[in-house]
């Protein structure tokens, strides 16, 4: 009742006034968009994007069959299905961290800093002990990496429930702190004293107590993957299953429904905010003690900032965020790909990625409206 | 007395998806005429005056405002042709002053200094007093009328159009704004008067038109009708009046001893030293214009905000300083008034929206993990026995009609078995039909035995229903009396008269 | 007077000019969030704004043209957001972040072919005879003509938010949709020329980035000064004046912080560069707590869409 038609509209013919496209709220969400949205959304970046590459004198459709297929299907396919998986195991636990905070109405949004901080704890656990050898020595990297980005998450908590400062500003400015503290940790405290005055930590790789190696051989699985699975699951059954799921999810939406439920706004920052730290702290010692090998001052290449995308394309829902770590991870396989082989630029991949956000935000509004033409009267 | 036709609405339609909000009206209003729309929630009067005001068209039909056709595209520009109107919510600016909302309602303001001197001036002839510089968000409900009605009037409008004006206002307010309105429409001004109040509008309207269901169902003089004549023509269908039980008061199951909270809403009011008791078996009646403490003693009783333990007790326990979980542990559940967003999250389910609040009392959680077939089960019995119109309990909150989600909210706490019942608004922009329903069902439970206190800007409603009679004023509560016996006049003092009329009588 | 090596006069002087990106993205920002929009995507905006102007000046060799050109590239890349935000109604948060990471990336995209190049000079504006008085020449007179825009902009939409009619709406737009839709103000429509303004604004603060304070295109120039502006605003209580103060204060420790290093203050170099951000964070909370759960000069509708269906 008492919709109005003064609503955001596309006039098709403003002259004549008699064709006017125009949002309607629906009366419940769409189920169907719900689950269309990101492959309609990926369809539409393709399009948008092949006329990006064509703009810049390629090839669209073998550069986008070199992003989306040949990392799969392709000659060295072999090799680059095992890099998805390297790619896709921090951007899905970072994401999944991020996506129960988002649901929540909590934008931690520097989990870049808290993969970084991560790092630097469980690494210098590892690196403290050196050249012990006994089996809880990595374990125990994995808990002090959680703890590190737990720890870097808890300054933007606590500051937001103490002192109501903005989450989104804080998380973010730590960002570039965290950045300088690598810089520290990589040409002075943690730096490696044989390296022969080379920034960049001791290499794990030759430390087997405190490796991350391959699970599988030509797998790519690490226990970082094995944890982004899981993590997976247990986010999902968290959030459909558990009290606490649906009152992260009552606080996104109400939140002063919320507050009348009986949840304590600051407990469920501190959780929230501490689950995705500790995750992305944990992310970032899976890479440090694997793919990477060691701390050095270009460690992080952007993770906690992608992971945001692969949160949004997944819907915020823990199992589409697997799928959509998988996907951003192709974007980035196939990038490199097309970098080598085509000559790609690859800030192109990072355009491509933005625009990928971009439509997915533009196609969700069909999930709560949809368009109508109205005929007649405006 | 015939009087020169001022705007004729004919055969006019308007429908949304899934709705006709006015089918085929057809209606005149003559110069200096009050007129009243008459109609029950949702029977299409705020459509029809948004329709006038120009800030919806409608699909058929035409207007003609002193013979001229009449078709307004956007409100200012029925402004300009001479036609104002008071809203009932959302048309001031909280954090602006009184100067500045006024000017954003005109065409072409004059500078600041100049508007604050006709804003005086203009309160002043019609006994409204105001001041230009004071913040919007400070000012009671009667007051923010008063902005909205000389923003009107600086307009030198032809019709003013109020939309359920006085249901804001203390009886004496009604009286001065009747008075105001009089003096108006004698000095020429026409007046459409949107009400569903049958006495108010039996004591100041020439003219009725009667809405129901977006159609025109009569039309007549409201001296001649009796109010249930009217009543009858409005709802179509005769009324029955809850019937009361008649049962001993119990012993104490919900005392407050002076509590005292900050607001937490900007611009709200702070409770102030606020004490009652009520008994098993007795409905408490708090009255009071909105935003006098009303939304902070909900959230006061609901655990929403906490005060120190002994504060607030029931049966004998301290709960002042426990959240919401606890206290409906202990047999306390409340109902706020705000349905999309408070009571419930208007893009969940119902199934959730039960689980929102009956978790605790229902059992519907075990180690944490949620009974999600038990919350179903309860959801569907709630459906049932309230008589909820829904496809299933799985439909998003925000799809039902205001009626039917405040019918499943009541359902959803009155079904919980609780010692103590606390609700804010129940039949706030209900039907009448539901909202005799809900009250009987109120009735019900304190028949149980339940202790229920009831706050409402609808003094009938309270009347009503209640066995004792309090009124929040600007963040106190008056002693508690036995609603029998209570006089409107009475009433009218508990509720502190005229606020801010004070200033009214230093400058005469 | 010399402070350690650091001349106090100086420091003043190269603190406007370092202050002039993080002031107008500043400005720009607080008129979009006066209008109830929150627009993270001020860093995006910025560094296509950068981008644009270096481009643009280098290849007409007018500076003019330059910030010109950065103003539509920064209003071009918001106009994305308020389609989304303002037409699709898309998350504000979501969006802004979205506007960054995409900027960031067409910055980094279209620059290329661009590194090493000399942009033309935004020179002083003043003749050399006022410039060079003592004390009061570097403060006063010594600057190009964007910092004296800068502070002419702080005036001109201090008296637009406080004085006019068009800043009457704005804020009754962010104070609350319903009521000025009620009242027939097109609620979006204002608020995507808020949001354009704003996108130009951060444009014309990244433009001078690349034109007047590095000069010259480098990849991810900005390094975060879009953020350190939404700091301001929230420091600013949305006020233009107090924008201006949090620049300034900004402008001041950074420059402080970087003549430290030069001067070799024996403080380690890691933390004065943390330094600013630090501060940042310890003004936030400053500025937070002294106004918790009271009306906090925030816009009612901040960050809120408007739909008018109900």
């Amino acid at each position: 009742m008492g919709a109005s038609p003064h609503t955001p509209g596309i006039f098709v013919d403003r002259k004549w006034g008699v064709v006017v496209l125009r949002l309607e709220k629906r009366p419940t969400p769409s189920k169907f968009w719900l689950y269309a949205t990101p492959p309609v959304a990926v369809i539409l970046t393709m399009i948008a994007g092949g006329c990006l590459f064509a703009a810049m004198g390629k090839n669209p459709f073998e550069v986008i069959r070199t992003i989306f297929w040949d990392p799969v299907f392709g000659e060295f396919a072999f090799y680059l299905r095992g890099q998805l998986l390297v790619k896709a195991g921090p951007l899905i636990l970072i994401a999944i961290g991020l996506a129960l905070g988002f649901r929540a109405g909590i934008w931690n949004i520097g989990a870049e800093g808290q993969y970084i901080m991560g790092a630097i704890f469980g690494a210098a656990v590892g690196l403290a002990v050196f050249p012990t050898e006994n089996r809880l020595i990595f374990p125990v990297m994995v808990v002090a990496g959680a703890f590190g980005g737990w720890l870097w998450a808890m300054i933007p908590a606590i500051l937001k429930t103490k002192f109501n400062t903005n989450e989104i500003l804080v998380s973010l400015m730590l960002v570039y702190v965290a950045e300088t503290i690598l810089a520290k940790a990589s040409t002075g405290f943690l730096k490696n004293p044989e390296g022969m005055g080379f920034p960049g930590s001791r290499n794990f790789s030759s430390y087997p107590a405190a490796a991350n190696p391959e699970l599988i051989a030509g797998s790519g699985l690490h226990w970082g993957g094995v944890a982004a699975l899981v993590t997976g699951v247990l986010a999902y059954i968290l959030l459909t299953r558990h009290q606490a799921g649906f009152q992260i999810r009552l606080a996104g939406q109400a939140p002063r429904a919320a507050r009348f439920h009986g949840v304590s706004p600051a407990r469920l920052v501190v959780m929230c905010m501490g689950i995705s730290g500790a995750l992305a702290g944990m992310a970032g010692l899976f890479e440090v003690t694997g793919p990477a090998g060691q701390i050095s001052i270009d460690f992080n290449t952007g993770y906690g900032f992608t992971a945001i995308i692969v949160a949004f394309l997944g819907r915020l829902n823990p199992l589409g965020i697997v799928l959509a770590g998988f996907l951003m991870a192709l974007t980035y396989v196939g990038g490199e790909m097309a970098s080598t082989n085509l000559g790609l630029p690859d800030a192109a991949i990072q355009v491509f990625q933005g625009m990928l956000l971009f439509f997915l935000l533009a196609v969700d509004v069909l999930t709560n409206y949809r368009f109508r033409l109205a005929v007649g009267a405006h | 007395m015939t009087r020169p036709e001022l705007l004729r609405v004919e055969g006019i339609t308007k429908a949304y998806p899934g709705v006709v909000a006015n089918s085929d009206v057809t209606f005149s209003i003559g110069e200096g005429e009050i007129h009243a729309l008459l109609g029950e929630n949702g029977a299409g009067k705020s459509t029809m005056v948004k329709m006038i005001y120009g800030l919806v068209r409608p699909d058929s039909g035409q207007m003609t405002l002193r013979g001229a056709a009449y078709t307004p595209s956007k409100p200012a520009e029925a402004r300009r042709l001479g036609v104002a109107m008071v809203f009932q919510h959302f048309s001031l600016f909280e954090a602006l002053n009184v100067a500045e909302n006024v000017a954003l309602g005109m065409e072409n303001p004059p500078p600041m200094r100049e508007l604050a001197a006709r804003i005086r001036a203009v309160s002043e002839e019609y006994g409204l007093p105001l001041d230009p510089s004071r913040m919007v968000g400070d000012l009671s409900a009667g007051e923010r009328q008063r902005v909205e009605i000389i923003r009107c009037l600086l307009q030198d409008p032809k019709l003013l159009i109020m939309d359920e004006p006085t249901s804001v206002l203390t009886p004496q307010e009604v009286e001065i704004l009747f008075k105001t309105l009089r003096q108006l429409s004698s000095e020429g001004t026409a007046i459409l008067y949107i009400s569903h109040k049958l006495e108010e509008i039996k004591s100041l309207c020439d003219e009725a038109t009667i809405l129901r269901r977006g159609k025109v169902v009569a039309t007549c003089t409201p001296r001649e009708r009796t109010a249930r004549e009217m009543a009858e023509l409005m709802v179509g269908a005769t009324l029955k009046t809850p019937e009361r039980r008649v049962g001993a008061k119990g012993e104490v199951a919900l005392g407050v001893s002076d509590l005292s909270v900050a607001s937490p809403i900007p611009f709200g009011t702070s409770l102030k030293g606020i004490s009652f008791t009520v008994a098993k078996g007795e409905v408490l009646g708090i009255a009071g214009v909105a935003g006098n403490g009303q939304d902070e003693l909900l959230l006061a009783l609901s655990g929403e905000l906490k005060a120190s333990p002994d504060k607030v007790r029931v049966a004998g326990h301290a709960v002042g300083d426990l959240g919401p979980v606890e206290r409906r542990r202990t047999g306390l559940v409340a109902a706020p008034e705000d349905r999309y967003g408070h009571a419930a999250a208007p893009d969940m389910s119902l199934v959730e929206n039960a689980f929102l609040t009956a978790g605790v009392r229902k059992g519907l959680t075990k180690n944490g993990f949620v009974d999600w077939a038990g919350t179903r089960k309860f959801a569907e019995e709630i459906i049932a026995a309230y008589d909820v119109r829904t496809p299933g309990p799985d439909v998003a909150a925000r799809a039902l009609s205001g009626g039917n989600l405040q019918k499943f909210l009541m359902g959803r706490e009155l079904m919980q078995g609780a010692s103590v019942i606390v609700i804010n608004q129940p039949t706030w922009g209900v039907d009448a039909a539901a909202a005799a329903q809900i009250r009987q069902s109120i009735l019900d439970r304190a028949g149980e035995g339940a202790a229920v206190v009831v706050i409402s800007q609808d003094l009938d409603e309270l009347l009503e229903v209640s066995d004792s009679f309090a009124v929040l004023n600007e963040g106190r509560l008056t002693k508690p009396r036995p609603t029998e016996g209570l006089t409107m006049d009475e009433i009218g003092l508990m509720m502190g008269g005229a606020h801010g009329m004070e200033v009214a009588h230093h400058v005469a | 007077m010399d402070l350690g090596g650091i001349n106090p006069v100086i420091l003043i002087a190269t603190l406007m000019a370092s202050a002039v990106p993080i002031l107008l993205a500043a400005l720009g920002e607080a008129v979009v969030e006066r209008a109830g929009v929150l627009n993270l995507g001020v860093e995006g905006m910025m560094i296509i704004g950068a981008l644009g102007g270096f481009v643009v000046a280098v290849e007409t060799g007018s500076p003019v043209l330059g910030f010109v050109g950065g103003a539509v590239a920064g209003a071009a890349l918001s106009l994305i957001f308020a389609l989304l935000t303002q037409v699709f109604l898309a998350n504000q948060v979501a969006t802004g972040l979205a506007l960054t990471l995409f900027g960031l990336g067409v910055s980094s995209l279209g620059g290329q072919g661009y590194n090493g190049i000399k942009p033309p000079a935004t020179g002083q504006l003043l003749p050399d005879a006022l410039a060079d008085l003592p004390v009061v020449g570097p403060i006063l007179f010594g600057h190009d003509w964007v910092v004296y825009f800068s502070i002419a902009m702080t005036a001109v939409l201090w008296w637009v938010l406080k004085a006019t009619r068009i800043g009457l709406i704005i804020r009754a737009v962010g104070e609350s949709h319903e009521a000025a839709h009620a009242l027939g103000y097109k609620v979006n429509r204002i608020r995507l020329m808020c949001i354009a303004f704003g996108g130009a604004m951060a444009g014309i603060g990244g433009a001078y980035v690349s034109l007047a304070r590095v000069p010259q295109w480098v990849d991810g120039i900005t390094a975060g000064a879009g953020w350190i502006a939404l700091a301001i605003v929230v420091f600013a209580s949305w006020k233009p004046w107090r924008v201006l103060i949090g620049a300034y204060l900004f402008g001041g420790i950074t420059v402080l912080q970087l003549n430290l290093q030069v001067a070799g203050s024996g403080i380690p170099v890691e933390y004065l560069s943390m330094a600013p951000y630090l501060i940042t964070i310890l003004v936030l909370v400053i500025m937070s707590a002294g106004r918790r759960g009271k009306a906090n000069g925030a816009p009612a509708a901040l960050g809120q869409n408007f739909h008018a269906s109900r």
